[in-house]
């Protein structure tokens, strides 16, 4: 097992980590960008919004929303579940967080959990390493960060043809996360199928139509994974497997 | 009622924060129930699945190419092109589409 203490080499390793899972961030968090500037969200705000909650589906959930006025008890709930695969990685970082770490190191492995993050953290050998976990972590979220502020930014700039293009890369990312997973296992594949189905029934149906799609999100997230987990409970090498399914998402 | 954004932004942050940090923090042990560990692993798919769809359709001006953009997506995926290659194929396709349908 590798040492507490923090050194150059450390550090290094830790850039060398965040730099290109950065790079990509910019990427995707540009499109959040746009979607940002659509519920008038200012690039300031952008810049808080993603530095503080790093994730892609929780920050879609935020900015959509914002925009559409929801309640602050709604807001909170959609967080709550565009973010939960984090209660998994989390405490699967747990344990290997060494006995003797502080609170506030504690307190910082836990924040700075996100989809890449976690696969690099998990994919090294011992305990966590802070100063490992800072740089790589600081590193990618600053450029997810200034993505997203920058999308915001050039949504106004860019032609409607291309922004309407590239409001599609969010979901081609949620895509590249859900499909794989499917291909291996046809029950995941099923369950996706249902998902979309009830989905666009829910986003069509009367009367349900009329709810928020905040709403409808984390009702229908709720009782099919609910009657998923009931019907067709994992086994253990399944959930240890959830790292490997999540580990190229942000 | 219009709301703060700032506020939003808060709530969501503080939200965010403790589903990450309550883990490292306080659980110690594994957990052991096995209806919670089957609800946890199946959420990210369907929250995911459900956030898609019907929305990538509704994303871009023409519905049409919203759907292009989403069996290309589909595909690239399954062939495990990664993350950053799909959502910029998608992006692609949903262009290349819309200058033909608009």
């Amino acid at each position: 097992m590798k040492t507490l203490n923090n050194n150059q080499e450390v550090i290094l390793e830790g850039l060398k980590a965040g730099f290109p899972i950065g790079l990509g961030y910019f990427a995707v968090s540009f499109s959040l960008g746009i979607i940002a500037k659509s519920a008038n969200v200012s690039p300031l705000q952008c810049f808080i919004t993603s530095f503080l909650n790093h994730a892609s589906a929780g920050e879609y959930a935020i900015f959509t929303c914002i925009r559409d006025n929801v309640s602050y008890l709604e807001i909170a709930l959609m967080v709550l579940i565009a973010n939960i695969r984090y209660v998994l990685m989390s405490c699967a970082l747990s344990q290997r967080v060494h006995e003797k770490e502080s609170m506030f190191a504690r307190f910082i492995f836990g924040f700075t959990v996100t989809d890449e993050i976690f696969a690099v953290e998990i994919g090294r050998k011992g305990y966590l390493q802070l100063a490992y976990t800072v740089t790589a972590f600081m590193t990618a979220v600053v450029m997810w960060s200034c993505g997203t502020t920058v999308g915001c930014l050039a949504g106004n700039i860019l032609p409607g043809r291309i922004v309407s293009a590239l409001s599609v890369a969010l979901y081609g990312m949620f895509l590249a996360i859900i499909i794989p997973p499917a291909r291996k296992d046809k029950l995941i594949g099923g369950i996706i199928a249902i998902c979309f189905a009830m989905s666009y029934l829910a986003a069509r149906l009367p009367v349900v139509k009329n709810i928020s799609s905040g709403t409808r999100i984390i009702v229908l997230t709720v009782i099919i994974a609910s009657v998923c987990a009931i019907l067709f409970p994992v086994k253990e090498d399944d959930v240890a497997s959830e790292s490997d399914v999540n580990q190229e998402e942000k | 009622m219009q709301h703060n954004v700032y506020i939003y932004i808060l709530i969501a942050s503080l939200v965010a924060t403790l589903i990450r940090v309550l883990p490292t923090t306080l659980i110690r042990k594994q957990i052991t129930n096995k209806f919670i560990k089957s609800f946890l692993y199946y959420v990210p798919y369907v929250t995911l699945a459900v956030m898609t769809f019907p929305a990538i359709i509704e994303a871009t001006s023409s519905k049409v190419a919203g759907i292009i953009a989403l069996l290309v997506g589909i595909v690239a995926a399954w062939l495990d092109w990664g993350l950053f290659k799909v959502a910029i194929v998608c992006c692609v396709v949903a262009y290349v589409a819309e200058l033909f349908l608009i």
